[in-house]
């Protein structure tokens, strides 16, 4: 079996959020790049399959120069070979379209992305891929099997879970639960030291229709002072919330 | 023209994301001149889309299309936006619609943003504004292509009564086997209890309650506000509750009207998925937690105490308001 996982590098969860002085831009002075946490999820199951079923796991992302140690984070990981269109990601569909290239030329069996992306949020990626690709597609995927050509899946619906099978090829949207929050890893001295020695290949992106544009970003509204209530006085909790939050 | 909307249903019943789509759709066709066709899948009282403004509802009952399949319903979307020529089709941000409507923007080259938190901020060019960095900014965003599909966030927008007269044709899509793709083999869905996505209060317990056993209290609290349970991260990771009950940045967002946090210190990475709920009520032993920066009522007290009271209250309260 050959496995994509696809590989979007995010700021890290504890990353305050700054933009430019024109508020046009996302100001990355200072903020730590990480792997998706969905996509870590999601490269941690492949190396399962890559221990336990023999599979070859690529990693590919579209970005520049800068999400390169991302990359060989995930090579240290266990990944053997990487894949970097070389391109700043301007949109979704743009993402998708070079993500699609990728995998039609590598003509991998299964990918494996995440349900969304933490930074700009917008769990489209991996779903615009499979209508590209007329693949199937499972999306908040939390389990994932393979037995030849067959996959059992469950995904998260509201409220519960469903359970599919598909045949591959297949994309997935992968989330919490994929794996077990213990068999995450934290690359050690003979990953780190292997990864430097394997191939990360550089390719330019293909033509792709443009249809959006960020035209400004916008910080929340400050939060207000807390109204602390004494936890003798519940009626008074019960009270502000019936009549001035309105909301019971 | 038309603006078209995917409305869902739970067993036949609209849901109530079904009248905000509407709703946010009829404020651009308002704008644009334009008519919002709407999508519904065995709906049982089809034409109550009118009250929201929905002009025409395509009411599609074939047998294949009873449970949800994100490809087919895509397909059936899709032929349905180039019938219409619809330049703006407008979903909720549940589990299905997020998956269905990624598909459809790539089958349709569309433009397409996601978790718009308020009315479009123009329609002509067509911006929306939605969140980003999980509720840590915002961004607006412009969409160009000649199909554009915006997601409205839970509870975003509300729901608007505008009544129209409301036509209900029967429509069959022309699907095949090749639309199908993913096979549904068995749903594991608790059903007419509130879910975290759809329920206007939700109640959330963190490590503070040391202990699955001691989850009653949370039950108790959630079930007399009709109220949906969640949790922090590491009681998922712990095993103390189930992984779909996890909120925050990697976990569940949550954009209720009402969100009571209980023994949660409030993590940068736990507020940011849950600041979108309207009103947020803390309840902690330390008044130094981080969450009580992040609440508009707090109350400094230890959960054992202080919950067991507060529901008997609420109960003593919903029963003289009833
Ligand atoms: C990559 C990454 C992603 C993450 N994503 C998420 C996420 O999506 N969601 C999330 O929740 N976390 C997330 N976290 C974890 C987060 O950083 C915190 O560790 C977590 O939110 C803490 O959970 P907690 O508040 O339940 O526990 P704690 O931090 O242990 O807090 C327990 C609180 O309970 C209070 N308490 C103790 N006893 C009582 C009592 N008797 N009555 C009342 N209060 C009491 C304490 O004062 C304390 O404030 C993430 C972390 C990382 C690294
Ligand atoms: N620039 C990127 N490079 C590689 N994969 C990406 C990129 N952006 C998004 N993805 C993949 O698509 C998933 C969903 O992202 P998004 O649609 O941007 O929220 C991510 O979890 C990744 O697996």
């Amino acid at each position: 079996m050959k496995i994509l996982v696809c590989i979007s590098s995010v700021p890290d969860t504890t990353s305050k959020i700054n933009f430019t002085a024109d508020d046009t831009r996302f100001d990355t002075t200072g903020v730590q790049f990480v792997i998706n946490p969905n996509d870590e999820f999601g490269l941690t199951r492949a190396m399962w399959f890559k221990e336990k079923q023999g599979a070859v796991v690529h990693v590919a992302t579209v970005g520049d120069q800068s999400v390169e140690p991302t990359m060989r984070k995930a090579l240290a990981i266990g990944a053997d070979e990487g894949i970097r269109v070389d391109a700043t990601p301007t949109e979704g569909l743009f993402v998708a379209r070079q993500l699609a290239e990728v995998v039609k030329n590598g003509e991998y069996d299964l990918v494996i992305a995440g349900r969304e992306s933490i930074d700009y949020n917008g769990g489209m990626v991996p779903g615009m891929m499979a209508a590209m690709l007329n693949m199937n597609f499972v999306n908040t995927c939390i389990s994932l099997e393979v037995e030849g050509n067959q996959a059992t899946a469950f995904r998260e619906i509201d409220g519960g879970k469903e359970k599919i099978e598909a045949s591959l090829p297949l994309i997935i949207g992968g989330q919490k639960g994929l794996v077990e929050e213990s068999d995450l890893r934290i690359p050690n001295m003979r990953g780190i030291m292997m990864a430097r020695k394997k191939i990360l290949n550089v390719i330019p992106a293909v033509e792709a229709k443009q249809t959006s544009k960020e035209i400004k970003f916008e910080r929340p509204a400050p939060k207000g002072e807390v109204k602390l209530i004494d936890a003798e006085n519940l009626d008074e909790l019960i009270e502000l919330l019936h009549n001035e939050a309105k909301v019971i | 023209m038309s603006v078209l909307v995917y409305t869902e249903s739970e067993k036949g019943k609209f849901k109530k994301n079904a009248f905000e789509v509407a709703s946010y759709a009829k404020e651009i066709a308002d704008k644009t001149g334009a008519e919002v066709t709407a999508v519904a899948f065995h709906a049982e009282e089809a034409e109550m889309l009118g009250n929201y403004g929905v002009s025409k509802v395509l009411h599609i009952q074939d047998d294949a299309l009873k449970t949800f399949n994100a490809k087919a319903y895509a397909a059936v979307l899709a032929e349905v936006a180039k019938n219409e020529n619809a330049s703006v089709i407008v979903v909720s941000s549940s589990t299905d619609a997020k998956y269905m409507a990624g598909i459809l923007a790539g089958a349709l080259e569309a433009g397409y943003a996601t978790n718009a938190v308020a009315g479009p901020e123009n329609v002509s060019p067509l911006v929306v504004k939605r969140t980003a960095f999980t509720n840590k900014g915002y961004m607006f965003t412009e969409l160009q292509a000649d199909k554009n599909i915006i997601g409205v966030s839970n509870n975003a927008y509300g729901t608007h009564e505008n009544s129209v007269s409301c036509s209900v044709e029967a429509f069959s899509p022309k699907l095949s086997d090749e639309d199908f793709g993913t096979k549904s083999v068995e749903i594991d869905q608790v059903v007419g209890k509130a879910t975290i996505a759809d329920a206007d209060v939700v109640v959330s317990g963190g490590r503070g309650l040391k202990g699955p056993e001691n989850w009653g209290l949370i039950e108790d609290l959630a079930d007399v506000l009709g109220a949906a349970t969640a949790c922090s991260k590491p009681v998922s990771d712990l095993g103390w509750r189930p992984h779909g009950e996890h909120v925050g940045q990697t976990g569940k967002p949550v954009a209720s009207n009402l969100y009571i946090a209980i023994g949660i210190s409030g993590a940068i990475q736990h507020l940011a998925g849950v600041s979108a709920s309207k009103v947020k009520v803390v309840i902690n032993t330390d008044p130094e937690a981080p969450f009580f920066k992040a609440a508009d009522y707090g109350i400094v007290g230890d959960a054992f105490e202080v919950v067991p009271k507060l529901t008997e209250k609420l109960k003593e309260f919903k029963a003289q308001n009833a």
